[in-house]
């Protein structure tokens, strides 16, 4: 923009007034305008914030969040629920079973919890093959398994043919926290590195894939796993701030979240966050952003400055983070806001996710 | 990725930008850049900020959702409500605001309406789906027009029945010729579109340059595509030269593309005049299905309203669509008008100016220089 339009007027606004008195409309306390649930609420991005705050925080009065901790008996745990239903079932490098299983302890794991235990819930269409049921149920067997968590009870409930799309998973994780208020928005200071684990989109992409709509073959898998370990050997190595996995609405998302809960900016270089080629590929073909595109295997992090250099060497070092990057820092100004600096020499806004482009992917 | 990091090039950028600099300096300039799929570039890559400070781009009309005007919008809904309709269209005409709320909202209440990324997808659709009717909502110019015309040759050849199109079509050269007569606006040159120009070539836009004295050169969207593109118009003002030129060569052919443009002749016709969503009605600026075609042509299978309604009043995407304003110098820019909840059509499409400058371009370029380069 050039030197004579900052100086120009509309009446006796300037272009920088015009804009902070957007920012001042978009902190307001968001309002439903809605008559009806659109696609949009579940996408992750604006709306479900919207509804999450206009709707469910006063009704029921907390602060929410993915989890949450509370002390029983001086020992803290971290309760999370969280519902899959993703379509297809089946998908390369996995399946609704591992994605719910994978999705509970990723809850836990972010907010510094170590999973214990896990229920769940499965709402089941009538005409399900019971192969099916069978596939999915051992896979999330098999995923508890292997990241040493119990799964300790469950529901089954059958919905007529036609009132359900073939199977919906719920879970509920229950965690140990070792370390109450180590990690959290309030803990999150200027000047803070933020780091991503891995490349970015990878789930989402597999999954728009996977459902042939596009008529596009690639070998991409989704990057679904559990992160505990990860995000163990992450606290060990340096001053951690905040994590968070950065599923639907994508890292975008996530850092929206950061810059408005601690009142910060979020400077990125695009240059240095970490996207496979397919992903890229097909997003530009799709003409949406890789940051926008759900992960399930991924987090951000925000971490002390100084410690950066020894989180991400830890992060590397953990199969689940070689390609750990940092890809930018927190700014004090303009704060509430994600910015980037473009790999083509110039910047932009880093918007949350509007409405809903994306097929059901989690 | 091959074929297209090379296009985004930082460093081949600054160089451009520094022959834009030093060949641009001593005045002001304005270029209009028609297509919306530029403005997306232009923002999405920040090329502002690379640009010198002397050189404004000015957004144009040539995004074929924000020109479609709310009555349209309405009869499509119409048709969606219809019972027994499956209602197809493109991902960005969903959130398009009508005067009842668009088609994503018509979708909540429980119209079928489902989101295609190409006109075949509707047609296999309606093949599917023998028992309902199949409606697909055509938009778009030149670019689009011949897979809706390949799309209609093919429903007839097969003789699917239950599909019909509502057809939107519009063209690039009417709206241009309007902008040039419009008298508030001062611009040094056109960057032309160009996936339009892959299906009309690059004759059509001489009367830009002879009869206005315009500069026109046809660009990619890539963007380093856009940079060549504002130093080829520079160059060509520096020394006195006023021409159609082809940034686009490795797509665009300077005659276009004959069998393209052959079928969207075969299967459409001019209409006499159609409304455009703030530039009002302009003649022959837009697409009819052919009388050989009626059969699939939605407007006479389905009753709709046709009601000509006034976009809001606060809503000032014509002067936006002209490029007389400013994303930002909307009064509802921003504050009433969002991407998620848009009163114009200019804030809903990603290739509209304002919902581009929104997502993208929304901050102060003054201080974020200083806060990202450091």
């Amino acid at each position: 923009m050039s030197a004579a339009s900052d100086a120009s007027r509309i009446g006796k606004w300037s272009e920088q007034e015009v804009l902070e008195r957007i920012e001042a409309v978009r902190r307001r306390a968001p309002r439903i305008r809605e008559q009806a649930i659109t696609m949009a609420h579940g996408a992750g991005g604006r709306a479900t914030h919207t509804l999450v705050e206009a709707l469910f925080q006063p009704a029921f009065g907390n602060p929410s969040g993915d989890q949450a901790p509370f002390e029983v008996g001086g020992t803290t745990l971290a309760v999370t629920t969280d519902s899959y239903v993703v379509s297809p079932l089946f998908f390369p490098g996995g399946d609704i079973g591992e994605l719910a299983v994978n999705g509970t302890i990723n809850d836990l794991a972010v907010g510094g919890a170590e999973p214990i235990c896990i229920t769940a819930g499965f709402i089941l269409e009538e005409g399900l093959e019971l192969d099916v049921l069978r596939r999915v149920v051992e896979s999330m067997a098999r995923a508890a398994g292997a990241a040493g968590v119990r799964l300790l009870a469950g529901d089954t409930k059958v919905v007529p043919r036609g009132k359900g799309d073939g199977l919906f998973v719920n879970t509920t994780g229950v965690g140990l926290v070792r370390e109450p208020a180590r990690l959290g928005a309030a803990r999150v200071s200027v000047g803070d590195a933020v780091l991503v684990s891995g490349t970015i989109g990878d789930h989402g992409t597999a999954i728009m894939l996977a459902r042939g709509d596009l008529d596009i073959e690639s070998d991409l898998e989704s990057d679904t796993a559990a992160l505990h370990g990860l995000c163990a050997a992450m606290l060990a190595a340096g001053d951690v701030h905040l994590m968070r996995d950065a599923t639907r609405g994508g890292v975008a998302t996530v850092l929206n979240e950061v810059a408005r809960e601690a009142e910060v900016a979020v400077a990125i270089r695009e240059e240095a966050v970490p996207v496979r080629d397919e992903v890229r590929g097909a997003a530009e073909i799709l003409g949406i952003d890789p940051l926008y595109v759900a992960n399930e295997g991924k987090l951000v992090a925000v971490v002390a400055a100084g410690d950066a250099g020894a989180v991400l060497a830890a992060m590397r070092a953990h199969p689940l983070g070689e390609r750990a990057s940092q890809i930018g820092e927190l700014r004090a100004e303009p704060p509430g806001m994600v910015f980037m600096h473009t790999a083509f020499g110039g910047s932009r806004v880093v918007d949350m996710l509007i409405g809903d482009p994306l097929p059901r992917i989690c | 990725m091959k074929f297209v990091d090379e296009f985004r090039d930082q460093h081949v950028a600054a160089r451009l930008a520094r022959l834009i600099g030093e060949e641009s300096a001593g005045r002001d300039w304005k270029i209009m850049e028609v297509c919306g799929g530029h403005t997306h570039t232009i923002y999405k890559f920040g090329i502002e900020d690379v640009l010198p400070a002397n050189v404004e781009l000015v957004h144009g009309p040539g995004c074929p959702v924000c020109v479609i005007p709310m009555g349209r919008v309405d009869d499509g809904i119409a048709m969606a409500r219809t019972p027994g309709v499956i209602f197809t269209c493109f991902g960005d005409m969903m959130r398009v605001p009508g005067s009842q709320g668009s088609l994503l909202d018509a979708k909540a209440l429980g119209a079928d309406v489902r989101m295609v990324y190409s006109p075949l997808d509707a047609l296999k659709i309606a093949r599917d789906n023998p028992s309902r009717e199949v409606v697909f909502y055509a938009i778009g110019f030149e670019t689009t027009a011949p897979s809706t015309a390949l799309t209609l040759l093919r429903a007839a050849q097969e003789d699917v029945p239950n599909f019909s199109v509502f057809c939107n079509h519009v063209t690039i050269v009417p709206p241009m010729k309007a902008i040039l007569d419009s008298p508030d606006l001062r611009l040094d040159g056109f960057l032309g579109p160009g996936h339009v120009s892959t299906v009309v070539g690059i004759r059509p836009y001489e009367f830009v340059a002879r009869r206005y004295g315009k500069p026109v050169v046809v660009v990619g969207f890539e963007p380093l595509d856009i940079l060549q593109g504002v130093h080829m118009i520079v160059r060509q003002v520096r020394e006195g030269r006023c021409e159609v030129e082809n940034q686009y060569r490795r797509i665009v052919r300077d005659d276009g593309n004959p069998r393209a443009l052959e079928v969207v002749g075969r299967v459409f016709r001019l209409r006499p005049h159609f409304e455009w969503r703030g530039l009002g009605f302009i003649s022959l600026s837009a697409l009819a299905i052919r009388e050989e075609f009626a059969r699939f042509d939605a407007e006479l299978r389905f009753e709709v309203p046709g009601v000509r309604v006034a976009d809001p009043k606060a809503c000032q995407c014509g002067e936006v669509l002209k490029g007389v304003l400013k994303p930002w110098e909307c009064k509802v820019f921003g504050t009433a008008c969002t991407p998620e909840t848009p009163i114009g059509t200019c804030m809903v499409s990603s290739e509209g100016a304002c919902a581009a400058y929104y997502n993208y371009g929304r901050f102060s370029r003054a201080s974020s220089r200083l806060q990202v380069l450091q």
